[in-house]
């Protein structure tokens, strides 16, 4: 609903109550006003919301998604994905290739 | 300290210390230190001639200060147009107050920068206004450069073009905008800000058939396929996936709602080729720095013209349209 | 797989190969529907992940959207705008918000018209800037427009908490948080909604806790999946809004389990009740009088309260939208942005008619700016 971005711990500041957390490189002072005194760690995942840490994410629970579905990925092999494109292409009818032939590059991050 | 005051302006003997102690020496060249009204050129092909006025705020940022966006700016103009640039004029509008070391970092920032092209600055202006007059300091160029490849145009995109863009995008706009104290975060991000000639040169050597050329300023990536697609009348099809943006642009736009490809550039351009060129054109740009990372990014077609298309990696697509308004970051 | 790194936060669940995956799944599921699903996502995040990542692309046509009024900015009848005008033309006055707020149109001028016109009006990213800037203007009034659901809510507390603990004596608040719940059920009431399941808000519910949606699939006979707002989790979830609807269940259930807990942040919570409290009504722009949907300032806190140390300056006549507007019934989901005459053509983001428009999560300007390749 909001723009709630997840960023990680890199510092704790007890005094002021803040936290510095870090998304992707970019670093950012956050309240610690809506958190339990002492619940935060460095190196938390958490969520953070117009300069305030919203709540601590289940890094668990993130990584065990994550891992559900890489599962799921790789028990399709090559040619089921194939197929689906195939599928795909037969129900819509549309062009799924990209429409670039020798030049198109692997894409990047 | 000292500082930039009203009588530098004056016209006086402070105004010719001012211009010989600081921009003839560092500017140093025959025609500019003739000192005449006019300076007076010979060019022997085409000529190409631009303007751009810069008031960037923070004057001094990451990757870069006002002085060599001021030059680089005006030299990738005549760049993207397959010029040689050759002669620059450049105005000084400063604020009162202004501190002698800052306006002389800048000025050493203009002529570094002005080696990298060969081009000189062969006249100028300066105005020095009462505190409140200017944002600190503001600087006009133009410049003149002679046409080494005519033909290259906004108008000249055919269908079959292949869209190659030179590196990572939106760093520039991402960089002022953290600098910016309201937005209150920091992050290791530095302008693409750079002279893009020497590529452009490398280009035409290799008698690379270009059809446009074109440096992503404001607006970013977004607003230069636009404008192609609406000039040449083309549509243009983009494979998100392969337009390269930083972690760190990515995580200024995640935290604050922006779009990388709408944000500005000061050193990124973008070519269209024939496809058969293409990988010259690659092979050509790899060979520096700031566009060794150059990649294909999309393609003209006559699908939808007019329109530029993003295709995400996973088969959907929609219309990448112009930003609009002023840039707000997102909120509940 | 390892440790978690930020990226997988990230990319994990934006991977183009999952969201090819799931959109498979769904495709296969949908086949034992009989009919048509429409699914509310009730939130503008979640209206803005739709259409920026083309789903509708991707997924079966017997699956459709109708976008809820979770945009806070959409929703705020323009007399309230005009509210937020007033207080900033006040004689030595500081007016902030949060972003898109300073873009809306009120009855006659937005606040960025204003801005423009001279008055000091600063659109924030957090409302901490609030303090900081009451207290480097220790001779101006200094007032915070507050908006937002749940998710914002608790933020505008903790500075309020700050205000009163430090005595900040030139800071005060003007309150127009809302509450989904109300809204959820306003819509539903109509009698004419066409709603099968919702999507429920990934970050209201990080602080609200998802037991606040419990009684909405026993009371409209609807799924609600409470999913996060990146693609994989828009999908996940729209799969197990489908599983219930091919099984014929009604049920809550939260997709977005690495945030979303059924208590919620009960210190958030306790924040918002000490200084906030649910006014007995407030007008949804388009919707209505929707009873007990919005906040207001306690009474032991109405020195703080600009809404009632300013009333007399505050007009409070109801504004009606312009005739062709038909912001209300998009806000109801009784129509998308395609079905209105102005839609695109006199009512743009650069011209907006209503705040559908102006605000990036309004369905209408989310439409307009990833407007889908149509076939």
């Amino acid at each position: 609903m909001c723009l709630s971005i997840p960023s990680k711990v890199v510092k704790i500041d007890t005094e002021r109550n803040t936290a510095v957390v870090d998304t992707m490189g970019v670093s950012r002072e956050a309240g610690l006003d809506l958190i339990e005194e002492g619940s935060l760690k460095l190196g938390d995942y958490v969520l953070i919301h117009i300069g305030f840490v919203m709540n601590k994410i289940d890094e668990e629970d993130a990584l065990e998604s994550l891992k559900v579905y890489k599962e799921i990925l790789d028990k399709l092999d090559e040619q089921d994905r194939k197929t689906m494109l195939l599928e795909d292409e037969q129900v819509n009818g549309e062009e799924t290739e990209a429409p670039l032939g020798d030049y198109y590059e692997n894409r990047n991050g | 300290m000292k500082t930039v005051q009203l009588s530098h302006g004056g016209g006086g003997e402070e105004t010719n210390t001012l211009i010989g102690e600081l921009f003839y020496t560092h500017f140093e060249n025959d025609i500019l230190i003739r000192a005449e009204d006019a300076a007076v050129l010979e060019v022997n092909k085409k000529i190409a001639f631009t303007t751009d006025s810069f008031t960037v705020s923070p004057v001094f940022f990451s990757g870069g200060d006002i002085g060599k966006l001021a030059v680089a700016g005006t030299v990738n103009d005549l760049a993207m147009m397959g010029a040689r640039p050759l002669y620059l004029s450049s105005a000084f509008m400063i604020e009162e107050g202004l501190p002698f070391d800052e306006l002389e970092q800048i000025v050493r920032s203009m002529a570094a920068e002005l080696a990298k092209s060969g081009a000189k600055i062969v006249c100028g202006d300066t105005k020095v206004v009462p505190r409140g007059g200017v944002d600190k300091i503001f600087i006009n160029t133009a410049g003149i450069g002679e046409v080494e490849k005519e033909g290259v145009s906004v108008l000249n995109v055919k269908e079959d073009d292949v869209i190659i863009v030179s590196r990572d995008v939106g760093r520039h706009g991402a960089t002022i905008l953290m600098e910016r104290e309201s937005l209150d975060a920091s992050a290791d991000l530095h302008s693409d800000c750079e002279t893009l000639w020497p590529a452009v040169e490398a280009l035409i050597e290799a008698d690379v058939s270009v059809s446009a050329l074109r440096d992503a300023t404001r607006g970013g990536l977004c607003a230069v396929l636009n404008e192609w697609a609406q000039s040449s009348e083309v549509c243009i099809e983009v494979q998100e996936a392969a337009v390269n943006i930083s972690d760190e642009v990515r995580g200024v736009c995640e935290m604050f709602g922006f779009e990388a490809m709408e944000l500005a550039n000061e050193g990124t351009f973008i070519i269209a080729v024939p496809p058969q060129h293409a990988q010259l054109a690659l092979d050509t740009l790899k060979n520096f720095d700031f566009c060794k990372k150059s990649a294909v990014i999309g393609r003209a077609t006559q699908k939808y013209p007019k329109k530029v298309v993003l295709h995400s990696a996973y088969g959907s697509s929609r219309f990448l349209d112009l930003p609009k308004g002023e840039l707000l970051p997102r909120i509940c | 797989m390892g440790e978690l790194r930020l990226k997988d936060l990230y990319d994990g669940f934006r991977d183009p190969d999952t969201i090819f995956f799931l959109a498979k799944q769904i495709a296969k599921e949908a086949e034992k529907l009989d009919g048509v699903l429409r699914i509310m996502e009730v939130c503008g995040g979640h209206t803005h992940t739709i259409m920026k990542y083309a789903l509708p692309q991707l997924l079966p046509k017997s699956i459709s959207f109708i976008h809820g009024p979770g945009c806070p900015v959409c929703i705020m009848p323009k007399e309230r705008i005009d509210h937020a005008i007033a207080l900033a033309k006040m004689e030595d006055t500081i007016l902030l918000t949060l972003g898109d707020m300073i873009r809306v149109p009120g009855s006659v001028t937005s606040l960025a018209q204003q801005r423009a016109a001279g008055y000091d009006i600063r659109a924030l990213y957090s409302p901490i800037d609030a303090i900081k800037i009451a207290r480097e203007n220790p001779d101006k009034t200094v007032i915070f427009f507050a908006i937002g659901f749940e998710t914002t809510t608790p933020m505008t507390a903790a500075v309020i908490k700050t205000t009163v603990d430090h005595g900040i004596s030139n800071l005060f608040f003007h309150i127009n948080h809302v509450l989904v719940p109300p809204a959820v059920d306003a819509i539903m009431a109509d009698g004419n909604s066409q709603v099968n399941a919702f999507i429920g808000p990934s970050h209201v519910s990080v602080i609200t806790g998802a037991k606040i949606y419990a009684d909405i699939p026993h009371k409209y006979q609807t799924p609600i999946i409470v999913s996060g707002f990146e693609p994989v989790d828009v999908l996940q979830g729209i799969l197990m809004i489908l599983r219930q609807a091919v099984e014929k269940k009604a049920e809550l259930e939260i997709e977005y389990t690495r945030s979303v807990t059924m208590e919620g942040n009960v210190k958030a919570q306790e924040l918002i009740d000490t200084y906030l409290q649910p006014r007995s009504h407030f007008r949804w722009r388009g919707i209505g009088d929707i009873p007990r949907s919005a906040l207001a300032l306690k009474s032991e806190f109405s020195h703080l309260d600009a809404e009632k140390l300013f009333s007399d300056i505050l007009p409070n006549e109801p504004i009606d939208d312009h005739k062709l507007c038909i912001c209300g019934t998009i806000l109801k989901g009784l129509a998308g942005p395609m079905d209105c005459k102005v839609f695109g053509k006199a009512c743009t983001p650069n011209t907006p008619l209503g705040s559908c428009m102006v605000s990036s999560e309004g369905a209408c300007n989310a439409y307009y700016r990833f407007a889908g390749v149509q076939n």
